[in-house]
């Protein structure tokens, strides 16, 4: 198995910055807007962008994390986790700019989740979608995001793993191949 | 924690571990969440259909379990004694394999016979939920108790729980004893000698027949409904007495030290067991109970519904 770093710390400190300023230019005050991650690692993406704007702008921007379990498409099929995170959404989403966020981005069936389970929180004047990590060419679902940290280019034996500060120690994103 | 349930159908809390029971909360948890949403409905269960079957009398749990599997998206039948063909001499297997031929996956059934739920678990081929079985158990409204503990006291370990009244003829007194215990609560019953089990004590419960020292030892008080309709013989000797005997006053809780919760499972004689002030007062949790009983039963259908053969 190969291990390819491809954001170091550094690296994903730049990377971080850049969203949080393409954020900024298009929400300007986020007076109408929210940032949810999805759980379970979507979240430390979306906190990380919340301190980020806060520190840069002084504006603390609305962020909840919200668990999809109840509403993946793939219930008795797999052997998915059968019990959910939390989701701590304490706002609705009516009227407001919701960006989902999530650390990667692969088949897209989990922002199709994700967007069902946004929409029980009320009706949210618009829907984006960010991603830290973009696995190109390997969607399900015609999903696309708005906002990309990085894009790859990876085959189905490869995978991608977010390491944050928070949990793991360190901040970076690994590519791993199995070599089978 | 994902590994959902160790058992295939939830016939009674003894045939269920502690890991199960805390699964069901862990879900339950998540379920409350989902029911107190704008929207309180969530997509899991769409390609699941489940038969309520109900061969007694129920408002509560029959709701309550309805309107679990329609916020689970489940399509649901609903089947009354009273209406069918059971008066006409069918057997329950008969009845049963009738409705399953129409492709139902799971049966929430209330029977007046004890061990119905196990009896049909064993003859066919559905994820059975005993919704009550007789005067033996209704595991549902165990865990919803328990469920509502934790969430009022922080836990149920440790907790001294008292439950009061017709022990004799409740499902709801025998499902509470063996969910309290399996999850490390100290359990007493209270009531007159005629409504106590004679052996009851085997069960590892403490007996006590004078209810002010029952309060006095416990934290928890479940005040159970008097049963009139199970009761074929007099077992007191009028109700005026057993209220004053057994009745939850203002007065009595005022004699003690301290503040104790209060539970009833449902529906209320008031002024018999528990009196309007006290069922009213913050003390009482009766209607958390009643919210929390669909997060239960949501968390029990989707979980034994994860059982189901796969698509």
């Amino acid at each position: 198995m190969a291990n390819e770093i491809i954001l170091n710390s550094k690296q994903f400190e730049l990377t971080i910055n850049r969203l949080c300023y393409q954020l900024i230019e298009n929400h300007s005050d986020f007076s109408k807007s929210a940032i949810i991650g999805l759980q379970p690692r979507g979240i430390y993406l979306a906190n990380r962008l919340q301190s980020v704007i806060q520190a840069r702008t002084g504006i603390t921007v609305q962020t909840g994390g919200l668990d999809i379990t109840f509403f993946r498409d793939d219930f008795r099929r797999t052997d998915r986790p059968l019990i959910p995170s939390a989701t701590n959404m304490d706002f609705t989403v009516e009227g407001k700019k919701v960006v989902l966020v999530d650390d990667v981005l692969y088949t897209g069936r989990t922002v199709r989740a994700g967007l069902d389970a946004t929409m029980t929180f009320g009706r949210p004047s618009g829907i984006e979608l960010m991603a830290l990590i973009d696995r190109r060419f390997s969607r399900n679902l015609p999903i696309e995001p708005n906002y990309v940290g990085k894009s790859v280019d990876t085959i189905e034996a490869e995978r991608v793993t977010v390491s944050w500060n928070e949990i793991d120690g360190k901040d970076e994103v690994t590519l791993h191949t199995t070599n089978e | 924690m994902n590994k959902g349930l160790s058992a295939d159908h939830l016939l009674g809390i003894k045939h269920i571990s502690k890991e199960d029971i805390e699964v069901i909360f862990q879900t339950a948890d998540s379920f409350k969440g989902v029911i107190n949403r704008p929207i309180k409905k969530v997509p899991a269960l769409r390609d699941v259909t489940i038969a309520n079957l109900f061969f007694e009398n129920s408002t509560r749990t029959k709701l309550s379990f309805e309107l679990a599997e329609k916020r689970l998206s489940a399509d649901i039948i609903n089947f009354s004694a009273s209406a069918s063909s059971v008066s006409k001499g069918e057997t329950l297997v008969d009845t049963v394999n009738n409705i399953l031929s129409m492709k139902v996956d799971m049966v929430v059934m209330r029977h007046p016979t004890p061990g119905a739920a196990m009896f049909l678990a064993n003859n066919v081929n559905a994820k059975i939920i005993n919704a009550g079985d007789g005067t033996h158990e209704h595991p549902t409204q165990a865990l919803l108790d328990t469920y509502s503990i934790r969430e009022r006291l922080g836990e149920v370990a440790g907790k001294k729980v008292v439950i009061v009244g017709d022990i004799k003829h409740s499902r709801v007194a025998l499902s509470n004893i063996f969910a309290l215990q399996k999850l490390g609560a100290e359990v007493m019953v209270c009531g007159p000698t005629t409504l106590i089990p004679k052996h009851i004590a085997q069960l590892g419960v403490r007996v006590e027949h004078n209810l002010k020292k029952a309060l006095a030892w416990c934290d928890v008080a479940n005040m159970l409904r008097i049963q009139f309709e199970r009761q074929e013989i007099n077992y007191f000797p009028s109700i005026r007495e057993y209220a004053m005997q057994y009745g939850l006053t203002r007065q009595i809780l005022n004699s003690l030290d301290k503040e104790i919760v209060i539970m009833h499972p449902g529906p209320i004689n008031r002024g018999v067991e528990i009196t309007s002030e006290i069922a009213d007062s913050d003390q009482a949790i009766i209607l958390d109970q009643v919210e929390n009983g669909v997060a239960i039963r949501m968390a029990v259908i989707y979980l034994l519904a994860a059982k189901i053969d796969r698509v």
